[in-house]
């Protein structure tokens, strides 16, 4: 019988070719990291990190890290509560205005955040005179920018179930509409909401532009001004987020894996 | 006396009489297209009426409105006497079985069986012990520990079946449960969906597209036609005295054949028939296929070539093609096996017939 797609040599080479693509940057910076001024390797950059007496040079780092998580539990809010349910209403009371939706949605997609802040500098002109200019605000810019990373996930969850039935029926048996949503919709989402928040922390603890731009502190702009005076910490820094975001895609694949089994 | 407790007898007790079901002047459109034209219906309580008819009659849009899913444009729904055409789905107290398998897939049996229960604000305990005896009234409490996705078609919708009556709603709603079921299950199960109906004395309202199916267990039956009821009568009305055309094609097989109808009488390939309601000139005449047979007499009878004939296990069933080119259904003891292409003679049993004039 002939086999379809390439032998298994190929694959080998592919995979190898593409695992040393990746893999040639990540070493060197952690070789890079480990360096010691006498010429060999040590984990003193990495243990200096936790070393309260060096920790003045990196605080900025720690401060910027903690933003960004306020930041990404904000942004998993509005995708959790706001983006979620509309989607929900749009499919189960307005399938007409799905086509409309999803282009608004999918739109930030093509929208550089250059442009994004542009659009968005007199907005926070506002914001800052009502809520403040605290860092947190930037999570509205943050839920427009994951907007169509968060729909693709949770919209193929709501494509795999039927939610129309199950809403009805939970209507059926005496629910109110926040039961359906809650008790019946929700854990039935749950994998895509779940791949949706993880991917929604992926993007917030990777943005520069828009925190850089509107002058806000988070975990990337402070890499960038402690590597003015310390290369390492934010080598290592962007090594333990490579890492964090390597785990949550792990999580997200399993998710992605027991929405299938589930399907099947 | 005292009932032995079964888990029949538990639901039997708690049963009430049925609600009385009203639907008044339904008009209902999408996108300016009219789909319900002031639909009447009265249904008794304890009935069993199906709503049969095509695709796209607009049964299940009745149903639909019925259980509050849809608003009527115009007219109202009663139950028990009391409008509740503003009343949302979740406060008429119905129980619903759906076509396509409704169960939540992430509750076990026994938690999607409880739900309404839990919802009508029974306690845990006591709302999982009346789930269990509904299991058992559909034969599946060994499966209460289940997840849906670990059961067959069959037994969802029997899940879905306990899980609509535990509530003890006024009125049961079946809207196509058995059609995504293999033909033996969908027999089984309408059995069943009968005899706990007759059992527990609730008012239901089955949509179904299969006639069959509406002719073995309703007490009445609507036949639907392009957004109107078209007739609505027992199983046996609507089979001997269909009141139109439509009626009479879809419930049941008919060959529909010429005659001239005079007073109370028709003729048909030269027989004299008695009809069913007077009438005069050219009509539409419309014959059962039992009340057809083959005849080796010369006169009052027509000749015929066979087209078809199909084995149907008690019975054969044969399709004929008249002298004047009419195709006539025959229902005949599968010892007679005629062939394609055999020439033979055929009559018509003196029964009273239905007519309608020619179009």
């Amino acid at each position: 019988m002939m086999r379809l797609g390439p032998s298994l040599a190929t694959r080998w080479v592919i995979g190898i070719l593409v695992g040393t693509f990746f893999a040639v940057p990540l070493v060197s910076t952690l070789l890079y990291t480990l360096r010691d001024p006498s010429g060999g390797l040590s984990f003193a950059r990495w243990a200096a990190l936790f070393d309260p007496a060096a920790s003045a040079a990196i605080r900025p780092i720690w401060i910027g890290l903690g933003n960004s998580l306020v930041l990404a539990v904000v942004t998993v809010a509005i995708v959790l509560l706001l983006l979620a349910p509309t989607m929900i209403l749009v499919n189960l009371r307005f399938p007409r205005l799905k086509a409309m939706f999803e282009f608004v949605v999918l739109l930030p997609i093509s929208i550089p955040a250059i442009v994004l802040v542009v659009g968005l500098a007199p907005i926070y002109l506002q914001i800052g005179r009502t809520l403040g200019t605290g860092t947190w605000t930037l999570a509205f810019a943050y839920g427009i920018t994951v907007l169509p990373f968060a729909f693709r996930s949770i919209q193929a969850s709501i494509d795999a179930a039927d939610l129309r039935t199950l809403a009805e029926a939970a209507r059926s048996l005496g629910a109110s509409w926040p039961t359906v949503v809650v008790q019946v919709l929700a854990p039935n989402l749950r994998q895509g909401l779940l791949a949706a928040s993880l991917i929604s922390i992926a993007v917030v603890l990777g943005e520069f532009t828009i925190a850089s731009l509107l002058n806000r502190q988070v975990f990337q702009t402070a890499m960038v001004v402690v590597q003015k005076q310390d290369p390492y910490a934010p080598a290592i820094f962007t090594l333990l987020a490579l890492l964090f975001c390597f785990l949550l895609l792990l999580i997200i694949g399993r998710a992605a894996r027991g929405t299938r089994k589930a399907g099947s | 006396m005292t009932l032995p407790r079964t888990a029949d007898n538990v639901l039997l007790a708690e049963a009430g009489e049925g609600t009385r079901v009203q639907l008044q002047g339904i008009v209902k459109s999408y996108s300016g297209t009219r789909v319900l034209h002031g639909v009447d219906l009265d249904i008794a309580p304890g009935e069993f009426v199906s709503l049969l008819g095509p695709s796209g009659c607009g049964k299940t849009t009745l149903l639909r409105v019925l259980a509050g899913l849809e608003n009527a444009d115009q007219g109202a729904v009663l139950l028990g006497g009391r409008d509740v055409s503003s009343v949302p789905t979740n406060r008429r107290d119905i129980g619903m079985v759906f076509q396509s398998y409704s169960l939540f897939p992430h509750l076990r049996v026994i938690d999607n069986t409880a739900f309404g229960l839990r919802r009508r604000g029974a306690g845990r305990a006591d709302a999982a012990k009346r789930a269990l005896d509904a299991l058992a009234l559909v034969g599946l409490d060994a499966f209460a520990d289940r997840f849906p996705h670990q059961l067959s078609g069959g037994q969802q919708q029997r899940v879905a079946l306990a899980r609509a009556l535990v509530t003890e709603p006024k009125v049961l709603l079946l809207d196509e449960p058995l059609s995504a079921l293999d033909a033996k299950v969908r027999v089984q199960l309408r059995d069943e969906i009968r005899r706990i109906q007759l059992r527990l004395g609730i008012t239901t309202v089955f949509v179904t597209h299969d006639q069959e199916e509406a002719l073995a267990v309703s007490d009445r039956i609507a036949v639907m036609s392009t957004g109107r009821i078209e007739q609505i009568g027992s199983p046996e009305q609507l089979y001997t005295t269909p009141a139109t055309a439509g009626v009479a094609a879809f419930v049941g097989l008919s060959s529909v054949v010429s005659g001239v109808a005079e007073g109370d009488r028709v003729m048909v390939w030269g027989q004299s028939l008695p009809l069913q309601t007077p009438a005069d000139g050219p009509v539409d005449v419309y014959l059962r296929p039992e009340n057809v047979y083959f005849t080796s007499e010369a006169d009052a009878a027509t000749d015929a070539l066979v087209e078809e004939s199909t084995f149907l296990g008690s019975m054969r069933r044969t399709l004929v093609r008249t002298e004047s080119g009419e195709l006539v259904r025959l229902q005949h003891s599968p010892r007679i096996r005629p062939a394609f292409g055999d020439r033979v003679r055929i009559a018509i049993t003196p029964e009273p017939v239905a007519v309608h004039p020619r179009g």
